[in-house]
């Protein structure tokens, strides 16, 4: 082991910096009322943690917290979080009495706990860095991505095939729980309809929208045809026809939907 | 090949470099953004027959420049229903990691800045690839956010496709890339730009010769892939769902405006250059001059590769481009069906298939080309029988149906079993008899003897025939002279 190595000015700015920074994203997650706002503090944090990894000279793991965690999990976070809803705030009455109270005391009884521990048992270490714990064949000296490939496919293999093979079956679980069996050939296909358009209706194309001759607004009022009269096709799906207010035709003293096409009488000049 | 930049080579430059380095990427990236802008619009145009942009400037390559002063001066509009913080923060979170992953591309060898000899590249690392897969995971983001921020339902819905969208298309990418790193044996950039230096001295049965380097050619898969993903990844056309704007007015960025609305605009084609620099950098080559030019001595040292790197580059962009002119919008489960049920199980076949080769070819100690003739021709060759069968069983009806209307058969196709017409319900749509008759085959024919009707509005009310020009209603044919006013 020999004796110890000097932490860099460089790292230790970085901590400084860099970990208030990560303690108030851990903090403004579990304070922050809005759940997506939540997910953001968790974010920030966990991208601390992934700068920390590569000042650690762990580039690799680093990089995989950012891509892994907070690029991939993170986001399907948020995915269910809008799909709840942006107006879904946390409610704050107590259910049960006391509970806030004894949460604070337990959380921070608990977090002194740790620290104490953590503290108790570094006490008194000596910085090795990472040539000194990795050093010699397979070690940082061939790079940190060569060392970690080493050992997740050597010394831990079978823990890393065991743990694919409890997220496969997580992920296969889901599936089973989520999906409907429906009959093979019970839907028709977007080809199939289209077809049956084609062959069956007389008006394949899309139907008439209220178009250039329309005078009114409303989805209830018909589609005029260039002679003025309504068109039938033109009637929305589900909407009974009904009379509403239109313009009249070619009024502009009533501002008609006309006006502003002009009329040949009164052009010529 | 002194110039080509090793690992060691970074991380010593002084600070002053290192700041000229910063500001040349940004300005790089930005005049790209500017001229990926007037060049997309220009190449769409002549594919649609249009002549583009032509107005400000020479020949209208300012257009993208005053487009973006014009969006700085437009009034910035906050929703009412929007959540501020998130709102404001989201087109920046887009914006920074789209700079940042530029920062390990590398745009050339070592070349003397100012009495320095210093890599044309900002940084580089042993994860250097990886650095631009964070920054586009990151820049997911800045999307999901804009769009749920804006407290808006389209905004909303587009944001919800981007998340889905951009996880499962960053897998196929991701999986793209490790057949590169498993042939380079590293993930920096700069070394697997010397992994394709042109040293690949292929011996087949006695005979020698310089096969090709680039990993395009020799991982042609890992490449389509690649090009596919990457297009998903950016959200561009025909992958655009996050934006469809036929479905989703504009997606994502519905509500933004001003210069919030430019900093997504910037991100998306930062990201595109990004992207296209990778491919570059990945697959063809890096900033090694291609093989008509690389016989000449020079090419591959000083100030020239970047020339190469930027026409690679472009030569990306345009790919884009062609993509966006030609294919129409996937629907959404297809889209999604394409990334996990093909991309995705492709990309693990053939990062399987490389692994195999190489491991087959170390341990029994092969040369290339008993490699290729032993293994790589039989796969394709049963890839290739297998993919025709596939096409001609799925093609099976069009067929029958072609060689039929060859035949002259008016109605080709087999009577089919058709699904019941539903009718009554809430639909108002009684059948229409006057529409145009149907052809033969099925299919609609317009009406041959067509007369346009009289519009309401116009005085004279004689129905015009086709053909005969319709009076516009405003102007009358001037009068023509009279002869016999000078009489």
């Amino acid at each position: 082991m020999g004796a110890g190595i000097e932490i860099g000015t460089a790292e230790t700015v970085v901590f400084w910096i860099l970990g208030p920074i990560a303690l108030a994203g851990a903090l403004g997650m579990v304070f922050a009322r809005n759940a997506v706002h939540s997910a953001l503090f968790l974010v920030n944090t966990m991208l601390a943690l992934g700068v920390f990894y590569v000042v650690q000279e762990a580039p690799f793991l680093g990089a995989v917290q950012i891509i892994v965690y907070t690029g991939a999990i993170m986001i399907l976070f948020l995915f269910v979080l809008m799909l709840v809803g942006r107006d879904s705030s946390d409610s704050v009455v107590e259910t049960l009495r006391g509970q806030r109270v004894a949460a604070t005391v337990l959380g921070i009884g608990f977090a002194g706990l740790v620290g104490a521990g953590i503290a108790r048992a570094t006490e008194g270490m000596v910085v090795t860095g990472l040539e000194g714990v990795q050093g010699g064949a397979g070690g940082a000296a061939d790079g940190n991505i060569e060392a970690i490939a080493g050992l997740l496919f050597t010394r831990y293999l079978l823990a890393f095939e065991v743990t694919s093979a409890l997220l496969i079956t997580a992920a296969v679980g889901a599936m089973v729980l989520a999906h409907i069996e429906r009959e093979p050939g019970s839907r028709l296909t977007q080809k199939e309809r289209s077809r049956a358009r084609f062959l069956t209706s007389d008006h394949p194309q899309t139907l008439p929208g209220p178009g250039v001759y329309a005078r009114a607004n409303s989805i209830a009022a018909p589609g005029r045809l260039p002679d003025g009269s309504p068109s039938e096709a033109s009637y929305a799906t589900g909407v009974e026809p009904q009379v509403v207010e239109e313009l009249p035709p070619g009024d502009p003293a009533a501002g008609g939907s006309d006006a502003a096409l002009g009329t040949t009488r009164g052009t010529a000049r | 090949m002194n110039d080509s930049p090793t690992l060691a080579d970074f991380g010593q430059d002084v600070w002053w470099l290192v700041l000229i380095k910063i500001v040349g990427v940004f300005g790089l990236l930005v005049v790209m953004t500017l001229f990926a802008i007037v060049f997309e619009r220009k190449v769409v145009a002549r594919m649609q027959q249009r002549s583009g942009p032509n107005r400000v400037g020479p020949r209208g390559y300012l257009q993208s420049l005053a487009d973006g002063l014009k969006l700085a001066f437009k009034e910035d509009i906050m929703p009412a229903l929007a959540d501020k913080p998130v709102y404001f923060l989201a087109p920046v979170i887009a914006t920074i990691p789209a700079f940042l992953a530029f920062s390990v591309i590398p745009l050339g060898p070592e070349v003397s800045i100012l009495g320095e000899r210093t890599p044309l590249q900002l940084i580089d690392a042993p994860i250097g690839v990886l650095v631009v897969l964070a920054c586009s995971a990151m820049g997911v983001y800045g999307i999901v956010l804009g769009g749920w921020a804006s407290g808006s339902t389209y905004p909303l819905l587009g944001s919800l496709r981007s998340a889905a969208q951009m996880v499962s298309y960053e897998i196929a990418m991701g999986l793209s890339i490790v057949a590169v790193f498993l042939y380079a044996g590293t993930m920096s950039t700069s070394e697997i730009v010397a992994a394709q230096a042109g040293d690949n001295r292929l011996d087949f049965f006695g005979l020698t010769f310089d096969g090709p380097s680039w990993y395009a050619v020799l991982l042609p898969v890992s490449f389509i892939i690649y090009v596919i993903a990457v297009v998903g990844e950016t959200n561009r056309a025909p992958f655009d769902l996050p934006e469809a704007e036929s479905e989703l007015v504009g997606g994502f960025h519905t509500e933004y405006s001003s210069l919030k609305f430019a900093l997504f605009f910037l991100a998306e084609y930062v990201n595109m250059v990004t992207v296209s620099a990778l491919a570059a950098t990945l697959f063809l080559g890096g900033w090694r001059a291609p093989w008509p030019i690389s016989i000449w001595d020079g090419a591959n040292s000083g100030w020239w590769p970047l020339l190469w790197f930027l026409l690679k580059v472009v030569a990306a962009l345009f790919v884009f481009i062609w993509l966006r002119g030609t294919l129409p919008r996937l629907r959404y489960d297809q889209f999604m069906r394409f990334g996990w049920k093909v991309l995705v199980p492709t990309a693990l076949v053939w990062i399987l298939a490389v692994a195999t080769m190489r491991t087959v070819s170390r341990e029994y100690d092969l040369s290339s080309g008993e490699v290729a003739v032993y293994v790589g021709l039989p796969i394709a060759a049963v890839v290739l029988g297998v993919l025709l069968v596939a096409s001609r069983k799925s093609n099976e009806p069009t067929r029958i149906a072609a060689v039929a209307a060859a035949a002259g058969s008016t109605n080709p196709t087999e009577p089919e079993v058709l699904p019941p017409v539903r009718t009554g319900g809430a639909r108002h749509r009684p059948a229409q008899r006057s529409g145009p008759a149907r052809a033969e085959g099925g299919f609609p024919i317009p009406p041959m003897d067509l007369v346009v009707p009289p519009s309401p509005r116009l005085a004279s009310k004689e129905p015009v025939a086709a053909g005969a020009p319709v009076a516009s209603g405003r102007r009358r044919p001037s009068p023509t002279p009279r002869k016999d006013d000078d009489a």
